[in-house]
């Protein structure tokens, strides 16, 4: 039995750096509040890609955008997968998420009385596709469908080395694993893209360690695309290679992590105008 | 001799007759236990083999192989032993000077890795120019090293479907090879623990081994059906004692664990049904069970106290040969069904026939609470030298402070000087390219063990210590530190100490590990709070707590031996800064000149030591820190308490 995994966990057949989804003057607002305004940004296949910015800036809502949890008022946001483009605002979430793009929450968002692998095959429900019927009967196709969803979700398992936890509760697991978990359940989806809201917040520095190591073999190993939202400074330097910034619903910066940096608008933005000059 | 076969031989043979009806390794992955079944390992052991030879390994040649316990590893060493050379085992947690030393130290041309994590080892020596030797670098764990450069590295898989084409170019050619080796040819180079100074290699033929495996199995036979679980690093020889020499002539499956962290779960749903392990891991079981004791209710404790005592006393006597008489039978079953039953099966020994320790001497504590509990444990004494074993204990002849009599064809020895000598035809070859060491060890055939000991009025051997550790107390009492060492062990919270004393020390004295984590779930249980192992060790509660093991320790040992002063070290003792072993015995050398202010200070007046440490943090920054660390002197003993599985009668 060979060492390496039978399943690709990349569900995007586009080459490594072709473009994969472009948002343009997208516009969301609550009542009087502007969250984001005209924000354009481009993501190709095979990034890391990092969404920062202040408390406030708009970084999740672009993200509930783009998974389709809100609906923006202006602008596209365009996924591509092959020769395909689809037009994402106007879809559910539920059928963004069978395009191939998953996403995993700031807050746990787990079935904390689940067990890890019942969390994760869950991650396999768009996948299903058996009706009522022959899942009923469960022999026969059925059943055969269940052994190989079990089968990748067994891979990702050994991926994010969770065989220790694998039958355990989720409600009942160290912080970091169940990021853990929530990382590997969206990775069971097979994703094309991979939006992760804060992967590390909250953690110790050994956690975080952790995290952002199967973060970069998600990208580098599975070639994975991801898009992050991260608080942490080091660990974008660290592990992006492109990175966008908002402030108060707008761009202000996009570039690679060096540039962005040693952008003043930036840091203005982080630190206050006094320090700007 | 009856040994004419190599292992090579007896695998073909069991492939011969049991072909694809049974299994002989089995490792858990994504969840379930692949099976390989005896044709298929020794199909790829051919296969592979041949791939060695295409890469120019010759007879004679070393294959080193870094990595956990995989039916690779097995493949991997059955393979270079088919083409008539030797594998060498290295510890998959060892740093880059030990690895260096025994590449460099045998010569070796191939390495065969698990992972990237081993195969970056190799790439760090070899760009530092200290991999001269290395032609190549074999992984089977492909992770992570897709985009690494070729150069010297090859992919297990790509090396067996390299001996695959060949066998089909040259048939037979292998059957060849394999007839071609002897008994009498070095099979595997063992590393010793090496206490002392850097490890030797030692030279163990097949006949060595399989003779060892042979009178061991004569004294407690093993069946094709037992299972066993692989779980020790396999460059140590109890490792390689049980799953090479005894499997491959037993013929029984060996099982993998899915990973470092599962081995517990592993153990538990394959329910082995004998166990060799160094005291360590016995000492974590004891210590897993003392803590979820004390975590549990009362009337679980209560029950458990009263069942465990009737465990000892029924254990006391079928180790002595008696019967238990009708009310002690009665009230062991009971026992057995409410209590000992299930915390065998949370251990996952409760098919367990036969548990051997070895390697170290357990302390006789440890080793009551596991009779008590209905496990076989018995104490196997031999080195890397004699194939792992010569002395072992017979069921139902265990005596807690020896280490029983010698396996058939073992004779037992002790010199003058009351140095340990062993014979048998286990004993080994020599140390590879050491001839001044092998002379120093082996004497007109006997191997001198450097292990002070005696033999008791029934035969039984003791092991007092290593014959250079043994001390003399200041009235002229002769006493072992280790022995002390594991006294102090016994207790849950204590993970290592060193025993300093003899010659002209006034009074024998003790430096403490405590262990991070029963010390740490005591600290919160009684909300005492604490920030790092260093701050938690200097604790006033902390210092009490391990005052009372002390007390504890004291109270059967004669009074100029006892321990009068110790000091909380405010880091554990680590392979990695040398101060254990890989198979983690003490070093008493590097921890003499490490700390030599402390123990110092342990002999003298003052209630505190100052000492600079230096802090490395995880960014590389180094920050040099004055710590001051407190001496508690203790006095004497306690009174017997009898606290669960601590107490004594």
């Amino acid at each position: 039995m060979p060492r390496g995994y039978r399943h690709d966990l990349n569900g995007s057949i586009l080459a490594r750096g072709a473009t994969q989804l472009v948002a343009q003057h997208v516009g969301l607002a609550f009542g009087g509040v502007l969250a984001l305004n005209d924000v354009g940004l481009t993501i190709r296949q095979g990034d890391i890609h990092a969404i920062i910015g202040p408390n406030g800036a708009g970084k999740t809502s672009l993200l509930n955008c783009i998974s389709g949890l809100y609906r923006p008022q202006h602008g596209s946001i365009t996924f591509h997968d092959g020769d395909t483009a689809r037009e994402l605002t106007r879809l559910r979430p539920s059928r963004i998420a069978r395009c191939g793009i998953a996403r995993s929450f700031q807050n746990i968002e787990l079935f904390r009385h689940m067990t890890v692998l019942e969390n994760l095959t869950l991650g396999r429900h768009v996948h299903m596709r058996h009706n009522v019927f022959t899942a009923l009967l469960y022999w026969g196709p059925a059943q055969r469908q269940e052994i190989v969803h079990r089968e990748l979700v067994e891979e990702v398992v050994d991926f994010l080395e969770l065989q220790a936890v694998r039958k355990h509760e989720v409600g009942r697991l160290a912080y970091g694993f169940q990021k853990r978990v929530e990382l590997g359940r969206a990775l069971c989806l097979q994703p094309s893209i991979l939006l992760l809201d804060e992967p590390t917040a909250g953690m110790n520095a050994e956690e975080k360690e952790d995290m952002a190591r199967f973060i970069l073999d998600v990208n580098e190993l599975a070639g994975v695309t991801v898009v992050l939202i991260e608080h942490d400074m080091g660990v974008v330097m660290d592990i992006s290679n492109r990175v966008t910034v908002l402030d108060f619903g707008e761009v202000i910066a996009d570039g690679e992590p060096a540039e962005v940096a040693g952008d003043p608008r930036v840091i203005e933005a982080y630190l206050g105008e006094a320090h700007a000059a | 001799m009856r040994h004419s076969t190599t292992f090579p031989k007896l695998l073909a043979a069991l492939a011969e007759r049991h072909g694809d009806r049974r299994i002989a390794l089995q490792e858990k992955r994504f969840g379930i236990w692949q099976p390989i079944t005896w044709a298929a390992y020794n199909r790829r052991v051919r296969r592979f083999a041949q791939g060695l030879a295409a890469l120019g390994f010759k007879r004679g040649d070393a294959l080193a192989i870094l990595g956990d316990n995989r039916p690779e590893w097995l493949i991997a060493e059955l393979a270079a032993q088919a083409l008539g050379g030797m594998s060498v085992g290295l510890y998959p947690d060892g740093v880059l000077d030990e690895i260096h030393h025994v590449l460099d130290h045998a010569q070796v041309r191939t390495v065969v890795a698990e992972d990237q994590e081993q195969v970056d080892k190799l790439i760090t020596l070899r760009e530092s120019g200290r991999l001269a030797t290395v032609e190549h670098i074999i992984y089977y764990d492909p992770r992570g090293l897709q985009q690494y450069e070729r150069v010297i590295l090859l992919e297990f898989d790509d090396v067996e479907r390299m001996g695959e084409e060949l066998e089909l170019t040259r048939p037979g050619w292998i059957d060849a090879e394999v007839a071609q080796g002897e008994a009498e040819d070095t099979a595997i180079l063992c590393t010793t623990s090496g206490t002392t100074g850097k490890p030797k290699l030692a030279m163990l033929s097949y006949a060595n081994l399989l003779s060892m495996g042979q009178s061991l199995m004569s004294v407690d036979p093993i069946e094709p059906d037992d299972e066993y679980v692989s779980f020790l690093p396999l460059a140590w020889i109890g490792e390689q004692m049980l799953s090479v020499a005894c499997g491959l002539q037993a013929g029984f499956t060996l099982s993998f664990a899915e990973d470092a962290a599962t081995v517990r779960a592993d153990v538990r749903e394959i329910g082995p049904r004998v166990m060799f392990s160094p005291p360590r891991i016995w000492e974590t079981l004891l210590s897993s069970v003392q803590v979820r004791l004390h975590d549990s209710g009362w009337l679980k404790r209560k029950v458990f106290g009263v069942a465990f005592t009737i465990g000892e006393r029924a254990a006391d006597r079928r180790l002595r040969g008696r019967r238990l008489g009708l009310p002690l039978w009665i009230a062991h079953r009971l026992a057995e069904a409410a209590a000992l039953r299930p915390v065998r099966n949370q251990l996952g020994l409760s098919r367990l026939r036969r548990a051997y320790t070895g390697g170290a001497p357990v302390g006789p504590d440890s080793f009551r609470f596991f009779h008590a509990i209905g496990v076989n444990l018995k104490q196997i004494y031999g080195q890397t030298e004699i194939c792992g074993i010569a002395v072992t204990h017979r069921d139902d002849d265990i005596r807690f402070n020896t280490v029983g009599v010698g396996i058939p064809g073992t004779d037992v020895a002790i010199a003058e000087s009351g140095e340990i000598l062993l014979r048998s035809p286990a004993v080994f070859k020599g140390y590879f390219r050491d001839e001044a060491a092998t002379e120093a060890a082996l004497r007109d055939g006997w191997l001198h063990t450097g292990d002070a000991g005696y033999i008791n009025e029934d035969g039984h051997l003791l092991v007092v210590d290593r014959v250079k550790d043994v001390l003399e107390a200041a009235d002229g009492t002769v006493f072992s530190p280790t022995f002390i060492e594991n006294k102090l062990k016994f207790s849950p919270y204590v993970e290592e100490a060193v025993v300093f004393g003899g010659g002209d020390r006034p009074h024998v004295a003790a430096m403490v590990a405590i262990d991070m984590e029963t010390v740490g779930t005591w600290a919160e249980r009684k909300k005492l709070s604490y920030t790092t192992y260093t701050d938690l060790a200097q604790k006033n509660e902390v210092y009490e707590l391990v005052d009372e093991a002390v007390k504890q320790a004291n109270e059967d040992l004669p009074d100029s031996v006892r321990v009068r002063r110790f000091v909380l070290l405010h880091k554990q003792l680590d392979a990695d800064d040398e101060e254990l072993t890989r198979t983690r015995k003490v070093r008493r050398g590097t921890i003499n000149t490490r700390y030599v202010e402390i123990i110092r200070a342990l002999f003298g007046q003052e209630d505190t030591v100052a000492l600079k440490s230096l802090v490395t943090y995880q960014d590389g920054s180094q920050v040099e820190r004055e710590i001051s660390l407190r001496i508690q002197s203790t006095n004497g003993s306690t009174a017997p308490s009898r606290q669960l599985a601590g107490g004594r009668h």
